[in-house]
């Protein structure tokens, strides 16, 4: 491994007096982000998520048709310039409901990510922190959820509620939970011995300052990793469930719906199932890669070389 | 090791516990009446739906009802099916050797994929074929499913007609036609474990290529595929070995959704099944059993980490 780029200010010496322009720190963030820009996959990724996100904000207004509608002069129509992705089985436009979709993929995947990581660094850092009776407690609950297969739990947890946007959100965020709060634990664990945390304590802060502005911040980068892949197995866990048939009620377009209903006619209408299906690849595909890509940008070892 | 293996036995107890605990409280929150559903098509008469609701125990409290499930769980009383009356235990038997076939093999597709693939990218990382290899693990890890099955369905029964879209016969039937019938659901279940098997694998013997048993391996003028085989990757393995116990969950997680797409009568399509009709004790039984599994696989990959690495065993 080559020495890193960005290397600290070299160490003053008499007759050599450092130079301000010399001394200009790199925070970490963008040493981060600059190691995260390096690389070829991770802006891939990232430019993939964009899409993703830009197809959710923009559907109302890009969709060519409205997605519910259904004209039955043109059934299982392949892609052609007035429909460019085709048509479905009950005329409905294909790239309309993809537009309109990714709404509710990215709605589940980013509320089920964002709930979970709130409550989980939460429960993480404060069971972290604190120990006791409630952390045994938590730990040995987390302990039990990650025994269960986590679609089979997710399907079990969808299931308790009537199918809804909502419910799969709840679902998935439950079976996410125990991931983010283990990690966020661990990291506490790890920074609460540190020894600025001491010397923050010696000068006399208090608890709750303790907490946010010091162990937080050190504990926030394998959160932000956790993150991105966790927002990629919400994507596909909805995508999941509504293949399954617990997920939003059908007349919405959500893609794990499109390709259930597609796959009856993957015979005579292959496109309605590789459409889907290869949006939900990518837009997963992106997350991940903005995961893997953020993991070796906060890794030390790793953001120097490569 | 004794010791060990003591205090890992111990540990499985209160997940054990807990696992239970989820699975009562999940299932009993679920809406729908259990006694409701014994009537069927019945006319419902109230004085008949009490005397069922005493019968069935439904109106006992909560803790009462826990404790009664678990005592008739671990006598082997697993309920009967309110949909078929089929006793559960039945059905779990008659269930669990399909996902344990398709389980078993998925592994072995994975392994036979992620060990030459890991193993070449790890020897020349950075090289063209590391790159390649690299990129489709990335893509295998992104690929969902039910998306691979559908290509492959598409590919292999509909275009090609080399192999039947679903259906299931056991190997002791048929043993052509059941591996031809488990070509496409093992690939499609190998395909996610097999990626980030690589990934582990990979990283970890490039690890191991850096250790200075391997710079004396080499010295002494060994060959490089005999310092690899010979030396590193044995050890290279050992977290690999964890991975694969994890992959346990991952397996039967994933063969809900091949279950259901190629036919298979197993268990994971019968706790969907469970779960759309309501079917309670199916679904208790078949969710904790899915859970014991995992917890079972866990505690035997410990075991096996604790017996391939002395520092483990003697922490």
């Amino acid at each position: 491994m080559s020495a890193p780029e960005l290397a600290l200010p070299t160490a003053p010496s008499p007759d050599r007096p450092l130079m301000n322009a010399e001394r200009k720190a790199v925070s970490l963030w963008r040493m981060s982000a600059r190691a995260f820009f390096r690389t070829r996959l991770a802006p891939f990724g990232l430019a993939l998520v964009i899409v993703a996100v830009l197809m959710a904000v923009l559907a109302p207004l890009v969709a060519p048709y409205d997605p519910n509608f259904g004209d039955f002069s043109t059934v299982l129509a392949s892609p052609s310039w007035s429909h460019p992705l085709g048509t479905d089985e009950l005329g409905r436009d294909i790239l309309s409901r993809l537009l309109h979709g990714s709404t509710v993929s990215l709605q589940v995947g980013f509320g089920a990510t964002m709930l979970t990581t709130f409550i989980g660094v939460v429960v993480g850092i404060s069971t972290g922190y604190f120990g006791g009776w409630v952390d045994e407690v938590v730990m040995r609950f987390t302990d039990g959820m990650l025994a269960f297969p986590s679609l089979i739990l997710a399907l079990a947890i969808a299931a308790v509620f009537e199918p809804s946007i909502t419910s799969i959100l709840l679902a998935i965020a439950i079976v996410s939970f125990s991931t983010m709060a283990r990690l966020a634990r661990a990291s506490t664990l790890m920074v609460r011995e540190q020894e600025y945390i001491e010397a923050a304590r010696a000068s006399g802060a208090s608890t709750p300052r303790l907490i946010v502005f010091h162990i937080l911040p050190n504990c926030l980068s394998p959160v932000i990793v956790q993150f991105a892949l966790l927002a990629s197995y919400g994507i596909l866990a909805e995508a999941s469930l509504s293949f399954l048939g617990v997920g939003v009620r059908p007349p919405q377009a959500s893609w794990g719906g499109m390709l259930q209903s597609g796959y009856q006619y993957l015979e005579i209408a292959p496109w309605l199932s590789i459409v889907p299906g290869l949006t939900i690849f990518l837009t997963v595909l992106g997350f991940n890669l903005v995961g893997d890509g953020l993991r070796a940008a906060f890794n030390p070892k790793i953001r120097g070389g490569a | 090791m004794q010791a060990f293996l003591l205090r890992r036995l111990a540990l499985t107890v209160p997940v054990l516990f807990v696992v239970s605990l989820i699975v009562f409280v999940l299932t009993n929150w679920l809406p729908g009446d259990a006694a409701l559903a014994r009537f069927g098509e019945e006319g419902i008469d109230q004085r008949r739906y009490d005397a069922l609701v005493a019968e069935m125990g439904l109106d006992d409290p909560a803790p009462v009802r826990y404790v009664r499930w678990v005592a008739d769980t671990v006598t082997g009383d697993f309920g009967v099916s309110t949909r078929n009356q089929q006793p559960v235990s039945e059905l779990i038997a008659t269930r669990f050797p399909v996902t344990l076939q398709l389980a078993v093999t998925s592994l072995l597709v994975s392994l036979v994929i992620a060990i030459p693939a890991g193993v070449i990218s790890a020897m020349r990382p950075g090289s063209p074929v590391d790159k390649v290899v690299t990129v489709l693990a990335v893509a295998g890890v992104a690929m969902p499913s039910f998306w691979l099955a559908m290509l492959l369905i598409l590919l292999f029964s509909l275009r090609l007609s080399w192999l039947p879209p679903s259906g299931w016969v056991y190997f002791t039937e048929d043993p052509l036609q059941a591996l031809k019938l488990l070509i496409m659901p093992s690939l499609v279940l190998g395909t996610a474990s097999a990626a980030s098997l690589m990934r582990h694998l990979r990283s970890s013997l490039i690890e191991e290529l850096r250790t200075s048993y391997v710079t004396v391996a080499q010295s002494k003028g060994l060959s490089n595929r005999r310092v690899v085989f010979r030396h590193a990757f044995k050890n290279a393995m050992i977290p690999v070995v964890t991975m694969i116990g994890l992959q346990i969950g991952n397996l039967l997680g994933g063969s809900v959704i091949v279950e259901t797409m190629f036919g298979l009568p197993g268990l994971s399509r019968a706790t969907v099944d469970a779960i759309l009709s309501r079917d309670l004790p199916v679904l208790q039984a078949t969710v904790l059993f899915a859970a014991v599994l995992v917890v079972v696989a866990n505690l035997l990959t410990d075991v096996c980490y604790a017996a391939l690495n002395p520092r483990i065993r003697y922490a």
